[in-house]
């Protein structure tokens, strides 16, 4: 089902989407229409133009292609499904995502992936292209974020990555580590990415966006995790 | 061990009546008393006692009782004993002081110093016995346009409302703070109560669903446990932007709390401290508030209203209007001596503003812009009793939460060691042998009773006003009466001084 976005507001164009029979819907002319498909489960959407922030906020499972540029909070507490941008992707992507995967072929915004979190086999993962803004992965508690600096004119990430980082991990392609890497904060260099689940993801990212497997699987990686020292408990005394 | 501290408490023993059955060395997790063979005499070491009362309580033979350690440094009326000791805390650890529960110092409590009306001759008092009463209240917006279809008839366009018997609730007290049995009993009781319970922010136990209709889910800045059917299964949404006890600061849950089942809830590590911050990430303005707002009721299909809680704070009336103009139904107040499983001591005792005039504040500034019917309001934050409950509701509240009275009810005696994890009351810890002692079945009857008791005194003062529907004493600042009030505070509480 082909849908016109021009000229709707949200409500009505989220109402559309929902009521929908069709299991794949292509929105055309969508401009700046928040939260579209919100909580959605189960069908395979398809937008060009430029959805509103908030787009596939609690998702559940649906699959959202947008043929773009995405605003701020897509993917917002995100709990299963994919979300691929073809352009960038705005401020707090996947914001305390607990589900599901989100893949942006070019940049995203500051506080990407931040409070991320994971348990069992609900285990999110944001693979970002190009590059992160500040505060990437703050309190992250679960989940995997790649940075692959894809033609990195800016720095990988900026500053306070992983500030209070408490489970997960996160994987940024590059040879010298970000400036002001918290305390929190344990740096590992790999010399290859290995193989599993970060391996799988940089996998489907070339293949989503055309880009040869090679340079990015057999490139330097540093991987962040938290300090298992967890610095946090001696910050308190009971009063 | 800090050799500067010495025991706040001495547990004292009649040892006449002691009969060696060592249940207090059983029941006290923090491993007060042992028992001496060499002696043959139960001893106890009082610098662990946080002055529980468990072993008190459960005392076969009344043998026990905690007292005040006369023990004193010299009097100093600058320099008391606890600021000694804090700084001794912090000059052993080094570490910001924590503590559990509301503020414990002496506080103006603005309650006290309010007075409600009775009716005398003119205007005959009512008597709840035999006169039907209306406690019910409705919370959301009421700001309905009415419109009629082709046939004449009207439309539904009332927004989403919450239907309280009572116009109290359980407040916001998330799985990982307090227990599985407490968060049962807590959902039971609400749904007896024909009111609500609030998960706080740590998501909801699968188990908990089935009581969905009296559930306010949270969604706070971590974002724990909320995906689609936790926020399809609650009766409200609730966006945590402030706590009374910890304005500005958010929350922090020890690892000792964090056991296999609330990991599981709150899809964090388990064992390790749980960080939810004080801001959310995305939230920057009233637009940003709005977007979730907005989020959450796309989210839910515009079925649920959506509450706003924040903390009372010195511009509280203006956020609250903000907060109004937001697209939130109702606005949730928590005033400064409200509790908190863990907050800093310095936060808690000093940040933030007492709700009475907090309440009054916002009540006066939203009728002013005209916009209090677009929110309902929500008052806690040290709300002890039946009293406060209808001086509230007289000063513009259209319902209460109760955090600290729940737990009291359920057995809590505010000895304020939540944030160790060892409650031996089995409310505010995850270990499961101490869950165990808290019985869902009794503590859900005892907080229903209380809820009970509370309404029928309610009604008891409603009746002595002349007022036979709660409606109708919301935003009645002629029932109250200031005592002991200064021009300034009975400006800001809008009512006059007894006798006026």
């Amino acid at each position: 089902m082909k849908i016109d976005a021009q000229g709707k507001s949200f409500v009505d164009l989220n109402v559309e989407i929902r009521d929908c029979e069709d299991p794949e819907v292509f929105i055309e002319r969508c401009v700046g229409q928040r939260y579209i498909a919100t909580g959605l489960a189960d069908k395979k959407l398809v937008i060009e133009g430029t959805p509103g922030n908030a787009l596939g906020a609690y998702l559940n499972g649906a699959s959202i292609w947008l043929r773009g540029n995405a605003q701020e909070a897509t993917g917002d507490t995100m709990n299963g499904g994919e979300i691929v941008v073809y352009g960038n992707a705005g401020d707090a992507t996947g914001y305390a995502m607990r589900g599901g995967e989100i893949f942006v072929r070019g940049n995203v915004g500051y506080r990407c992936g931040i409070h991320m979190k994971a348990y069992k086999e609900h285990k999110p993962a944001v693979v970002v292209g190009g590059c992160a803004g500040s505060f990437l992965g703050e309190y992250q508690a679960g989940g995997i974020i790649v940075v692959l600096g894809k033609d990195a004119k800016l720095p990988l990430v900026g500053n306070f990555c992983g500030t209070g980082m408490h489970g997960g991990e996160i994987y940024l392609r590059c040879n010298t580590l970000p400036k002001l890497l918290p305390a929190q904060v344990k740096a590992e260099k790999l010399d290859v990415l290995p193989e599993g689940e970060v391996r799988e993801l940089v996998r489907k990212w070339c293949e989503l966006f055309n880009e040869r497997e090679s340079e990015f699987l057999q490139s330097e990686y540093y991987r962040l995790t938290p300090n298992s020292e967890n610095p946090y408990k001696q910050m308190y005394t009971v009063n | 061990m800090n050799m500067y501290l010495q025991p706040e408490y001495e547990v004292v023993r009649k040892e006449e009546k002691c009969t060696h059955c060592r249940l207090c060395e059983k029941q006290c997790a923090n491993e007060v008393h042992s028992f001496d063979p060499k002696t043959g005499r139960m001893v106890a070491d009082d610098a662990k006692c946080v002055n529980c009362h468990r072993c008190v309580c459960v005392c076969p033979t009344h043998a026990l009782k905690i007292v005040k350690s006369d023990d004193v440094y010299k009097l100093n009326a600058n320099w008391k004993m606890q600021t000694m000791n804090e700084v001794y805390k912090q000059a052993d650890s080094g570490g910001v002081l924590l503590s559990s529960m509301g503020n414990p110092n002496p506080q103006i409590s603005f309650w006290d110093k309010m007075l409600l009306n009775a009716s005398q001759v003119t205007n005959p008092p009512i008597d709840p016995l035999r006169e039907p009463m209306e406690t019910q209240v409705y919370l959301g917006k009421r700001t309905v346009e009415i419109q009629r279809d082709e046939n004449g008839k009207l439309k539904d366009t009332l927004f989403p409302q919450l239907k309280c018997k009572v116009p109290v609730m359980f407040s916001a007290m998330s799985y990982g703070s307090i227990s599985y049995n407490a968060h049962e009993s807590l959902a039971r009781a609400a749904e007896e109560l024909g009111t609500y319970y609030n998960t706080g922010e740590g998501g909801l136990h699968k188990d908990f669903y089935k009581y969905g209709k009296n559930t306010i889910v949270q969604v706070a800045s971590g974002r724990f446990g909320v995906f689609k059917d936790y926020l399809e299964n609650a009766a409200a949404i609730e966006i945590k932007m402030g706590q009374g006890a910890k304005p500005g600061i958010g929350g922090h849950l020890p690892g000792s709390k964090i056991s296999s089942d609330v990991a599981e809830t709150r899809m964090i590590p388990e064992g390790v401290d749980a960080i939810s911050p004080a801001p959310h990430h995305d939230i920057y303005s009233i637009e940003d508030l709005r977007q979730l707002v907005f989020s959450l009721k796309e989210a839910t299909s515009y079925k649920k209203p959506i509450i706003v809680k924040i903390a009372a704070v010195h511009n509280v009336a203006a956020i609250a209007s903000g907060v109004a103009r937001s697209g939130a139904d109702i606005i949730a107040i928590d005033g400064y001596c409200g509790g908190t499983g863990a907050a800093p001591t310095r936060i808690r005792d000093n940040v933030g503003i007492p709700i009475e005039l907090a309440l009054a504040a916002v009540d006066q500034r939203l009728r002013e812009e005209g916009i209090r019917d677009e929110i309902s309001i929500v008052a806690s934050g040290s709300i002890r009793s039946s009293a406060d409950v209808v001086k509230a509701v007289a000063l513009g509240a259209d319902a209460c939460y109760i955090g600290t009275a729940a737990l009291l009810a359920m057995g809590c005696h505010l000895c304020r060691a939540c944030q160790q994890g060892k409650c031996n009351w089995g409310i505010a810890t995850q270990r499961p042998e101490l869950v165990k002692r808290l019985d869902p079945n009794t503590a859900y009857k005892r907080l229903v009773n209380l809820v009970v008791a509370w309404e029928h005194e309610i009604q008891e003062m409603m009746g002595g006003m002349g007022i036979n529907s709660i409606e109708a004493l919301r935003g009645n600042r002629l029932m109250l009466r200031g005592i002991g009030l200064s021009d300034t505070e009975l400006k800001v509480l809008g009512i006059r001084y007894a006798g006026e």
